[in-house]
């Protein structure tokens, strides 16, 4: 599904941030990503989901060489791939609505309008259908953007401290909405520092946590 | 050639959900729809230069070409019998409609700017004019002043070549010069419209992310973009075009004492021309916003 070989990325005008990582997502595995602030987290999500190419190794996505991509084909790999930030992106201009099922009209797609209804009840976010992004709380637009990242119904979702500015009960019901993902047969990654939310999942799912030290990958240990 | 053509097809087809994506800014739309309209309008005087320059000098030409002169200068004495020798040259002279020589009044009447009302012409020396009309395809001017040359030596035929020449090379100078303003109006407005269309991907940089993040090829994105931009520019190029037309049709008609300045405009089919610069307009807008975006997208890698 995504795979990587001994991938290395560094941004130019610095060293390797990562090297030599060997990863492979299977399909509905759920995976954290851990490690302190600037260890990587979000450059390995972005490799994943083919924002960036690496430096070195070898990485793919759905069987595909990053490096071997047209445009076309990393869009294409992205509606199979939903992608929930931190500092979630949004159109300001456009409501909640037209915000979730952009995924939707940018890939020329159609969809029952009961569906969207159904995926906002599911997230929570029945009352705030025809509000525009600015007008959201913290919680309110991490819940919108994980229902925007599922409308295509992704293989993999990718999600880069999606708690980072939302209270801990709010952390919990969106770790809840990703575990009911992962038992849909999705595979899911989280970027996170927050070993409690971790520890949370791990009580739920089956789960791995990975932990970027050094540069390199590592399988955390027992202290989890 | 159906490839080629499948992006203007999908932007006549449109897509209202695209352009709903890319959010509008005043400045860029203000600034397209306004140099479209300016060069529209521009363009509209460019072509109605071009036309009426080279319709008066197409017109002096041919006023030209039909007609010629033969100066006849001989001795005291031999004057009559050389015009009657030229009048019956003529007279069986193939292409020539009419021949007559000017009468001593019509003689007067062409020195009179240079020597005054009473010039006594029957005590100069001055040559007799025999104005030729032509017909059809005219005469042959080589084998002419040949028989001339045989049957009244002092005729001189003068068939206006040097004349004409000259204002058909102007002819097709203003033509050219209407159609290079054209192309230079054509360019300025293509570069404009780059700018503003670089601007708007510029401010839209945050928008684009986001529609690459979920998914949008970048022909979607640049779509929303040349689409938008196309529209703006043929909007802008109709109403610059109108105005121009109207301010043609507000021009004082043409008349004689007028001459070129009243002219100016257009005639016959020629009113359709117009219409097609906003249509040159969108098709710039679009190579130029399409090549824009392509651009941007490109970087923005």
């Amino acid at each position: 599904m995504i795979e990587f070989e001994e991938v290395s990325y560094g941004y130019s005008g610095g060293g390797a941030l990562l090297s030599d990582v060997s990863l492979k997502l299977a399909p509905g595995s759920f995976h954290f990503l851990t490690g302190p602030s600037g260890a990587g987290k979000t450059t390995l999500l972005k490799l994943c989901y083919g924002a960036l190419v690496p430096t070195q190794g070898r990485a793919t996505l759905f069987g595909a060489d990053v490096r071997a991509m047209t445009r076309d084909d990393v869009a294409e790999a992205r509606r199979r791939i939903g992608v929930v930030h931190q500092d979630v992106q949004f159109l300001d201009h456009m409501n909640v609505v037209e915000n979730v099922a952009l995924p939707l009209m940018v890939s020329g797609r159609t969809t029952d309008v009961q569906d969207i209804a159904d995926l906002l009840e599911w997230v929570g976010l029945t009352g705030q259908t025809d509000a525009l992004p600015p007008e959201l709380s913290g919680g309110e637009r991490q819940r919108a953007a994980l229902a925007r990242a599922v409308i295509l119904s992704p293989e993999v979702i990718l999600a880069d401290e999606p708690t980072g500015n939302v209270d801990w009960e709010m952390s919990l019901r969106l770790l809840q909405l990703l575990v009911e993902l992962n038992r849909m047969g999705k595979t899911v990654l989280i970027a996170t520092h927050d070993m409690n939310l971790i520890r949370q999942a791990k009580a739920q799912v089956q789960a791995r946590v990975l932990r970027i030290s050094g540069g390199r990958v590592l399988l955390a240990g027992a202290d989890l | 050639m159906r490839a080629r053509l499948a992006p203007l097809f999908a932007l006549i087809g449109g897509d209202a959900q695209a352009d709903r994506v890319v959010p509008p800014t005043g400045f860029t739309a203000n600034l397209t729809v306004f140099s479209s309209g300016a060069m529209a309008f521009l363009a509209v005087f460019a072509l109605a230069l071009s036309l009426a320059t080279g319709r008066l000098a197409e017109q002096w030409g041919d006023a030209l070409a039909q007609s010629s002169t033969i100066r006849v200068s001989a001795p005291e004495g031999q004057m009559d019998q050389q015009v009657i020798a030229v009048m019956d040259v003529l007279r069986t002279t193939p292409g020539v409609a009419d021949a007559r020589v000017l009468t001593d009044e019509e003689q007067r009447a062409l020195l009179e700017p240079w020597f005054g009302p009473d010039l006594p012409l029957d005590t100069l020396p001055i040559p007799r004019l025999i104005e030729v009309i032509e017909e059809g395809d005219g005469y042959d001017p080589e084998g002419l002043r040949q028989r001339l040359a045989g049957e009244a030596p002092g005729a001189v035929l003068d068939d206006h070549t040097r004349w004409r020449d000259p204002l058909v090379r102007a002819a097709n100078r203003l033509r050219m010069l209407g159609a290079i303003s054209i192309v230079l109006i054509a360019a300025t407005t293509g570069t404009i419209i780059t700018l503003a269309a670089n601007a708007a991907l510029a401010a839209n940089a945050q928008v684009i992310h986001v529609l690459r993040l979920v998914g949008a090829r970048d022909s979607y994105i640049a779509g929303a973009f040349v689409r938008r931009f196309t529209l703006r520019a043929l909007i802008g190029a109709f109403a610059g075009m109108l105005a121009g037309v109207i301010a043609i049709l507000l021009l004082p008609s043409a008349d004689v004492g007028g001459g070129f300045l009243t002219g100016l405009g257009f005639q016959g089919w020629h009113w359709a021309l117009p219409f097609a610069i906003p249509l040159l307009a969108a098709l710039v807008a679009f190579a130029a916003t399409r090549r824009a975006a392509n651009t941007t997208l490109r970087e923005l890698s």
